[in-house]
C-alpha cells in the first residue's frame, strides 16, 4: 500500500526520478552515436548486453530481497549504470567480461548497499575498475577509430569479436585492435619520446586523439542539454574540468615537451563524459554546492595525477571512486550557513 | 540636473535582497481573481471555535439559549496572548460543544453555535478612535485586542500583542506582508484592489503605534492592479516614509522571515522574533482589520476568503461571516465541479487537508481549495532519496532537507535537531521538487512533534526527580532535627556542658535551614513554572510560520508518542503527529 500523503504540499510534484534518468539516457545518445560511428557496432552491442544484464540482475536481487522489482526497474537507474559502463569499456570486450562487470556493479556495488540512493560508490565506475584490475589486457585493447582502421568491422565481425572472441577471418588480433590515445601517449612518453615526436603519429587529430575529439564534443553537447534541462548543475562539471585543465596547464607550461597540452587531456579520454555524466551521479557525489566544487576539482586534479604518474592510462574511474569515499566528509565540512544563524545582519 | 537627465530620471529602484532557493510554481491566481467579491449569505448556523488564534483559548461568556447580536463578545480572552470571539450575526446560542474545526488533526474543538435569526442586528459599534494620535497607545492597543484582531494571513497571532514589542525593541521598520505568495490564494489581492485606502489607514495607525520610522509594503509583482491601487491610495494620503515595493514573484517570499530579508537584507536570528532586529511584520488584511477596529469600532466578524480550485464551479472571493460552514460557502460558489481529490484549508503549499466540509471558516482561514485529481495527483509511493540535492537548492532557510529526512526517518531526534529542524518553516519547497516524491514536510512535522513530546517527557521526568530529591531532603532534615532535639534533651537531662548543647542545637538549626533553602530552590527550579506571557508570545511568534499552516498553537502539547503514528493521531491535541508517515 502506498503512503497516504495528507501533509502539504498538495499540488503536483515538479520532478520524477524516472524522468530524470530518462533525460540522462537521452543526453547520452549523441555521444554514444558518435562512438558507434567511430568504433563500430561493438559499442551498441555492449550497451544492449549491459542493459539486459543490469535489468535482469536488479530484478533477481530485488526478488531475493523480497521486494517488488517493478518500481526499481522503472526508475531507469539500472539503464544509466549499464550504458555508462558499456561506453567506458572497449568495444571489443568479451561478452562474459561485460556480464561480470555489470553484475558486480548492480549486485555488489548497488544492491548490496541497499539499492539506488544508498550506494556510496558509483556502480558503473566500480564495475569498470573491477574489470580493469582483474583483466587489464582485455580492458585496454581498443579499436582504432574508423578513419584509421584498415579493416572496418561490420555487425557480424563485431558480434564475433565479442561473443566468440575471434577476430575476422584471416586477421590477427593485433591488426584489429589499437591502444587508446591516452595509452599510446603514455607508452611513447615512457619510451622517452617528446610530445613533438609523438604528435607525428596519425593517431592524433587537431588536439586530442583522432576521432576521440568528436566523441568528447558530442558528450559535451549532451552535457549542455543536461544543464539546460537542469538535470545537473554546473558545479561539478565545471570544477572537474577546471581542476584537470589547471593541473595539465601548469605542467604543460613548465615543460611542454614531456607533458601533453591541457586540450589533449580534455579531448582524448573520458574527461568530458566523466565531468557531465559520471562525476555528477547524485547518489555518490556531494550535495552541498561548495562541496560539489571541491569534489569536482579534486576529481579533475586526481585524473591528471593518475594519468601522469599512475599505472593506468585513463583515470576517471579511479578519481571518481576515490572522491566517492571523500564525499560524505566534504559534505559535512561544507554545510551552508542556515538562515538566521551567525553572520551580522544588513 | 540638466533637462535631458530630468527627462530620463526615474526613481531609483529600491535595492532588494535574495533568500536562498525558493520555487516558481504556476500561481493559478487568475482562477479566482477575475470575479468580484461576493457577499456570502448568512448561514443558518454559525459555528465559532473558541480557539481561532495562537495562545490561550477564549472563555465563553454567553449561555446556551441567550440571544446575541452581531459584534457582541461571546468569548473572552483568557490571557495576554489570547483573543475574544464576537458573534458574527444575531441569533440564539444553541450549543457550546465540541464540533469539527479546521485543524490538521481533523479533531474537534470547543465551539459556540449560534442559530442565526436573519435580522443581522448589531450591537452599537465602539466609539471611533479617529484621533488615535492623541490617545494613549495602550488604549488603542486595547481596542485592537477588544475587536478580536489576529493575524489574518493564516498565523492568527493576536495583533495587539504583536504591535506591542516592548520598550527593549525599538522598531525601525514596519513591513506589511502583501506578498500573497501561495498559489491560488487571491483574497489579499482583492482586498488591496478594493480597499486600498483602508489598508493605508491601517498602515498609518500601526506605524504610529510602533513608532516605526519607515514602512515597506511588499507585494509580489504578479499583482499589478493591487500595486497600482495601493500606490494611488498612498499618493492621496499624507503618509511619508512609506513605500509600496513590488518584489519578484517567488514562493515563499511571503514567509515572514523571507519577506524581511527581501526588503531589508536583514535576517531574523534563529528562534528570535523580528522585533529583535527592529522589524514588525503585519499581514495586509490584518492591517485593514486594524483600521476597521480603530476607526469604525468594528470587531472582526467577517473576512475575505478565496474559494478556488478547479473542483469549484465558480471560484471567487467572498466576504464571509466567521463561523460560516465551509460547505455553505462552497455552495455559494456554485458547489463542487467534478471530482474533488482534496479539500484544502489554505494554499496548496502549506495548507492542510480538510476531512470534511462541515468545518467553519475561522479568522485564520484565507482559502478553501478544492483540487481535482489533475491538480493534486497522487505522488505515488516514495522512492529512496537519490541525494540529488534539489531540496537543499530550493530551501529558503538553507537547510539540508535530505539530511533531516535521513535522520527523521531513523527517528534520531538529536541528529535532526543538529541539522536545525526547528528552523524549518514547512514551506514545502523541498517536497515539491523532490524527484523521489518523499513527503519531506510530513517527516519534519513528525520529528518536531516527537521532539516536543520528548521534551515534555524529559521535563516531567526532571520534575519527578526534583520532587523526589526534595522529599529525600525533607526526610533527612526531619531526621536530623529529631536527633538534634534528642541530643538537646539528653544534654538538659545530664545538666552539664550547657554551652556545648547550645552550639549543637544551633548547628542543627543552621543545617536544617540550609536543607530547607536547598529544597525550596530545587522546587523553584522545577521547570513547569509558567513562563511569562511575553516569553510565550515570543515563542509563538517564532514558530508562527509553521503553525500558520496548521492553525495550531505552537505551545499546544504534542501529546503524541513518536511511534506508532496512527495511535498518536487518535490522541487529542496530537496536532502535527496526525500526519502519518508510512513507507513501502
Ligand atoms: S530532493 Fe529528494 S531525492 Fe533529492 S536529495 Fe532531496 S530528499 Fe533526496
Ligand atoms: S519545508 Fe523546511 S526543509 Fe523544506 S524547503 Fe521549506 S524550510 Fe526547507
Amino acid at each position: 500500500m502506498s503512503a497516504t500523503i495528507i501533509s502539504s504540499p498538495h499540488g503536483a510534484r515538479a520532478n520524477r526520478v524516472d524522468l530524470i534518468m530518462l533525460q540522462v539516457l537521452l543526453a547520452l545518445v549523441p555521444g554514444v552515436a558518435a562512438m558507434t560511428w567511430l568504433f563500430g557496432w561493438g559499442v551498441l552491442i555492449n550497451v544492449a548486453l549491459a542493459s539486459l544484464v543490469a535489468v535482469a540482475a536488479e530484478a533477481a536481487v530485488l526478488k531475493l530481497r523480497g521486494r517488488a522489482a517493478g518500481p526499481a526497474i522503472r526508475d531507469l537507474s539500472a539503464f544509466v549504470t549499464a550504458v555508462l559502463f558499456a561506453i567506458a569499456v572497449p568495444p571489443t570486450l568479451p561478452w562474459w567480461l561485460t556480464v561480470l562487470g555489470v553484475l558486480f556493479a548492480i549486485v555488489i556495488v548497488k544492491q548490496l548497499y541497499g539499492g539506488l540512493g544508498y550506494n556510496p560508490f558509483n556502480p558503473a565506475m566500480a564495475g569498470y575498475v573491477f574489470l580493469l584490475i582483474s583483466y587489464p589486457v582485455a580492458m585496454t585493447s581498443w579499436l582504432p577509430p574508423q578513419m584509421l582502421a584498415e579493416h572496418a568491422l561490420g555487425l557480424v565481425d563485431s558480434a564475433r569479436l565479442i561473443f566468440v572472441g575471434a577476430p575476422p577471418v584471416g586477421l590477427p588480433w593485433d591488426a584489429v585492435t589499437m591502444a587508446t590515445p591516452l595509452d599510446a601517449m603514455r607508452q611513447a612518453l615512457d619510451e622517452g619520446q617528446t610530445i613533438a615526436e609523438i604528435r607525428q603519429s596519425p593517431l592524433w587529430g587537431e588536439v586530442g586523439g583522432r576521432g576521440w575529439e568528436w566523441v568528447a564534443f558530442w558528450f559535451f553537447v549532451g552535457g549542455l542539454a543536461l544543464l539546460w534541462r537542469r538535470i545537473i548543475t554546473w558545479h561539478i562539471p565545471v570544477a572537474m574540468l577546471a581542476g584537470l585543465l589547471v593541473m595539465a596547464g601548469l605542467f604543460w607550461w613548465v615543460d611542454p615537451q614531456t607533458h601533453p597540452s591541457p586540450a589533449f587531456h580534455l579531448l582524448s579520454g573520458g574527461a568530458v563524459l566523466g565531468a557531465f555524466f559520471i562525476a555528477t551521479d547524485p547518489v555518490t557525489a556531494c550535495t552541498t554546492r561548495r562541496g560539489q566544487l571541491i569534489f569536482g576539482a579534486a576529481i579533475g586534479a586526481l585524473v591528471f595525477v593518475i594519468r601522469t604518474w599512475g599505472g593506468y592510462p585513463d583515470a576517471i574511474a579511479f578519481a571518481v571512486l576515490l572522491m566517492n569515499i571523500a564525499a560524505p566528509t566534504i559534505e559535512q565540512l561544507t554545510q551552508p550557513r542556515v538562515f538566521g544563524h551567525g553572520r551580522s545582519n544588513g | 540636473m540638466s533637462p535631458v537627465s530630468l527627462l530620463h530620471y526615474r526613481r531609483p529602484r529600491r535595492r532588494l535582497w535574495r533568500f536562498n532557493g525558493g520555487i516558481h510554481v504556476p500561481d493559478e491566481k487568475a482562477l479566482s481573481n477575475g470575479r468580484t467579491i461576493a457577499e456570502a449569505p448568512l448561514p443558518r448556523h454559525l459555528i465559532l471555535p473558541l480557539q481561532q488564534h495562537i495562545g490561550a483559548i477564549a472563555r465563553p461568556c454567553v449561555a446556551v439559549g441567550e440571544r446575541v447580536l452581531r459584534g457582541q463578545v461571546i468569548a473572552e480572552p483568557s490571557g495576554y496572548v489570547s483573543a475574544p470571539i464576537h458573534a458574527s450575526s444575531s441569533g440564539t446560542v444553541v450549543a457550546i460543544e465540541e464540533r469539527p474545526v479546521p485543524h490538521p488533526s481533523g479533531l474537534a474543538g470547543p465551539c459556540i453555535v449560534i442559530e442565526t435569526d436573519g435580522e443581522d442586528a448589531e450591537v452599537a459599534p465602539l466609539p471611533s478612535l479617529i484621533d488615535y494620535r492623541h490617545i494613549d497607545r495602550a488604549k488603542v492597543l486595547e481596542r485592537i485586542r477588544a475587536c478580536g484582531i489576529v493575524g489574518l494571513g493564516g498565523a492568527s497571532f493576536p495583533t495587539g500583542v504583536k504591535l506591542n514589542p516592548g520598550p527593549d525593541h525599538p522598531i525601525e521598520t514596519l513591513i506589511i506582508n502583501a506578498a500573497e505568495c501561495e498559489p491560488y490564494i487571491t483574497c489579499d489581492d482583492l482586498l488591496m484592489r478594493t480597499r486600498a485606502e483602508t489598508v493605508i489607514e491601517g498602515v498609518r495607525i500601526i506605524q504610529h503605534l510602533l513608532g516605526a520610522k519607515e514602512c515597506l509594503i511588499g507585494v509580489e509583482d504578479n499583482k499589478p492592479e493591487a500595486i497600482a491601487a495601493l500606490r494611488a491610495a498612498l499618493a492621496d494620503s499624507d503618509l511619508t516614509a512609506t513605500e509600496v515595493v513590488a518584489i519578484p514573484t517567488l514562493y515563499p517570499s511571503g514567509g515572514e522571515r523571507q519577506l524581511i530579508r527581501i526588503l531589508t537584507g536583514k535576517e531574523v536570528p534563529t528562534s528570535g522574533i523580528p522585533a529583535l532586529i527592529g522589524v514588525v511584520c503585519q499581514n495586509v488584511s490584518t492591517t485593514a482589520a486594524v483600521a476597521d477596529a480603530v476607526l469604525d469600532g468594528r470587531p472582526l466578524t467577517s473576512r475575505l476568503v478565496t474559494v478556488t480550485g478547479r473542483a469549484i464551479a465558480e471560484p471567487r472571493n467572498c466576504e464571509v461571516r466567521i463561523g460560516t460552514p465551509a460547505a455553505d460557502l462552497i455552495a455559494h460558489c456554485g458547489g463542487y465541479a467534478g471530482e474533488v481529490r482534496k479539500l484544502v484549508c489554505g494554499g496548496p503549499m502549506m495548507g492542510f487537508k480538510l476531512e470534511s466540509d462541515q468545518v467553519p471558516i475561522t479568522k485564520g482561514t484565507n482559502c478553501l481549495l478544492a483540487l481535482t485529481p489533475a491538480e493534486a495527483p497522487d505522488p505515488g509511493p516514495a522512492l529512496a532519496c537519490i541525494r540529488c540535492g534539489r531540496c537543499a537548492e530550493v530551501c529558503p532557510t538553507n537547510l539540508l532537507p535530505q539530511q533531516m529526512y535521513w535522520h527523521a526517518r531513523a527517528k534520531d531526534l538529536d541528529k535532526v535537531q543538529d541539522y536545525n529542524l526547528f528552523d524549518c518553516i514547512e514551506c514545502g519547497c523541498c517536497a515539491h521538487v523532490c524527484p523521489s516524491h518523499i513527503p519531506l514536510v510530513q517527516y519534519y512535522r513528525f520529528a518536531k512533534a516527537a521532539s516536543w513530546a520528548r521534551e515534555k517527557e524529559k521535563r516531567q521526568a526532571e520534575h519527578a526527580r526534583l520532587r523526589h530529591a526534595a522529599k529525600q531532603e525533607r526526610l533527612e532534615r526531619e531526621q536530623r532535627e529529631k536527633q538534634a532535639k534528642l541530643r538537646e534533651k539528653a544534654a538538659a537531662v545530664k545538666g552539664d556542658g550547657a554551652g556545648g548543647g547550645d552550639a549543637a542545637a544551633k548547628q542543627a538549626a543552621i543545617a536544617a535551614a540550609r536543607a530547607r533553602a536547598a529544597a525550596k530552590q530545587a522546587a523553584s527550579r522545577a521547570p513547569d513554572a509558567p513562563r511569562s506571557a511575553q516569553d510565550a508570545a515570543q515563542h509563538s511568534a517564532q514558530h508562527s510560520a509553521q503553525d500558520a499552516a496548521q492553525g495550531r498553537p505552537p505551545d499546544s502539547p504534542p501529546d503524541c508518542a513518536p511511534t506508532p503514528p496512527r495511535e498518536a493521531a487518535t490522541k487529542a491535541g496530537a496536532g502535527a503527529a496526525a500526519h502519518t508517515v508510512t513507507e513501502d
